[in-house]
């Protein structure tokens, strides 16, 4: 059995400087109420690990706009101009990624693999300083994994014992996440009695997530 | 017709029945409007969803339902969600047939620059290195010049997106395949002369036989 713990209960356990893994797409599939209660704590500092930074008013750009994140490593800040602002005035350091090789360097951490071999970033900025290794003939850069201190996920059913369901393009980084932080919290939309969610349905298992967000406030 | 349609006319033409497909935003997303009626393809957004559909009825959207750009879209019957790591999985793995993308500047060797102006636009690569390197077909969709500028040039002077040569390049001037001998020029846009494709082009183009004008149905 997981308890659900209020989001003011859990962002208290995050402390300044954290390295924040948090799912989402643009705010598709970000843990909104979680991130709220991030801003409302105002503790921050985090290194924040994440698709995107999204837009002003959404998912981590509230954080951006509260002035909580020091360093964010992400494919895409395009839409989002005061992460660009914030860059171009040194109070965040970016670090761009390419996407395919962002998620695969999170889930390398998460399964126990020292890095990834990619075609991708060959010959571009990206290979700044990494090393090239050959296989078979093939040139790939390799690119080191990613861990957490937090995964912050959103899912869309979470049953007591903390397995995981999602919702269309929600899933994005959040299932990848959820195996690479020392501790996982899941923002559910539901939360269901076990068995609601059939094994053949869970993309998360529950032995990999702390807590879960209680429905209330 | 106007210059937008005339190169996602001719792309669509280039759209074979079974297909997975990857477009862009802007551009190169107007070439699911044109394709013929027995074409029967999928549609990949690399944030999650294989079978895009068209934008849902406006108060009907799922906020967990969205394109790459982050607009509200609907899954096709036979559309599958997946997480970022299956969809770059598919992207890199060579399991897209195709990927269409803008692009800033094309050279001679057929390297494309899309996603970024030091100094003037940051905003990160996102998918567009994986889908460069990653896609079986990669075919650049772009106005032929900018403000009167050449973009096909002798070298790309912004920062590359790979160093994997694109497969084709459509603009509504010409279609121009970049080979081990450099650019061919295959096609004239409508109304367009051979001449009038070299005074646009900045990079030296290669003429077999006759150039035939560009299909658009």
């Amino acid at each position: 059995m997981k308890t659900a713990k209020k989001p003011r209960e859990l962002a208290e356990m995050v402390p300044e400087g954290a390295v924040l893994l948090i799912g989402g797409f643009m705010a598709v599939g970000t843990p909104e109420r979680m991130i709220d209660a991030l801003v409302e704590r105002g503790v921050g500092g985090f290194t924040v690990v994440a698709n995107d930074t999204a837009m002003p008013g959404h998912g981590i750009g509230k954080l951006v706009t509260a002035g909580l994140i020091s360093r964010a490593i992400v494919s895409h800040i395009g839409l989002n101009p005061e992460t660009q602002a914030k860059m171009i005035a040194g109070e965040i350091d970016v670090e761009l990624v390419p996407q395919g090789t962002l998620v695969e360097r999170i889930r390398a951490g998460g399964v126990g693999l020292g890095g990834v071999l990619t075609a991708t970033g060959l010959g571009t900025p990206v290979a700044d300083g990494k090393p090239v290794v050959e296989v078979d003939g093939k040139s790939f850069l390799l690119e080191k994994p990613i861990r957490g201190d937090f995964a912050l996920i959103r899912c869309k059913h979470a049953d007591y014992k903390g397995n995981l369901d999602y919702a269309l393009t929600a899933h994005n980084f959040n299932p990848i996440m959820a195996m690479a932080a020392d501790t996982v919290i899941a923002e559910p939309q539901e939360i269901v009695p076990i068995g609601a969610i059939p094994p053949d349905a869970v993309k998360t298992p529950g032995i990999l997530v702390d807590h879960l967000l209680s429905r209330g406030n | 017709m106007n210059a937008k349609e005339i190169i996602a006319r001719r792309v669509a033409l280039d759209v074979r029945d079974g297909m997975l497909v990857n477009l862009g935003i802007g551009l190169p997303s107007l070439v699911a409007n044109y394709l013929p009626d027995d074409v029967d393809v999928f549609f990949q957004a690399e944030n999650g969803v294989i079978g895009l559909g068209a934008r849902p009825p406006e108060g009907m959207e799922d906020p967990d339902l969205t394109d790459a750009g982050g607009g509200f879209v609907t899954a096709v019957p036979g559309a599958a969600s997946i997480d970022s790591a299956m969809s770059f999985g598919l992207i890199r793995g060579g399991h897209l047939d195709m990927t269409v993308l803008g692009g800033l500047q094309v050279d001679a060797r057929g390297y494309l620059a899309n996603w970024m102006v030091p100094g003037k636009m940051v905003p990160g690569m996102g998918g567009a290195m994986d889908l460069v390197a990653g896609a079986r077909k990669v075919v650049v969709s772009m106005v032929h010049t900018a403000k009167g500028e050449p973009k096909i040039l002798p070298e790309c002077t912004l920062p590359l997106t790979a160093t994997r040569r694109v497969s084709l390049i459509v603009t509504e001037m010409a279609v121009i395949e970049p080979t081990d001998d450099g650019l061919v020029l295959r096609e004239v846009g409508p109304g367009v002369s051979v001449e009038d494709v070299r005074a646009a082009t900045a990079a030296e183009l290669h003429i077999v036989g006759d150039v035939p004008e560009m299909r658009l149905t």
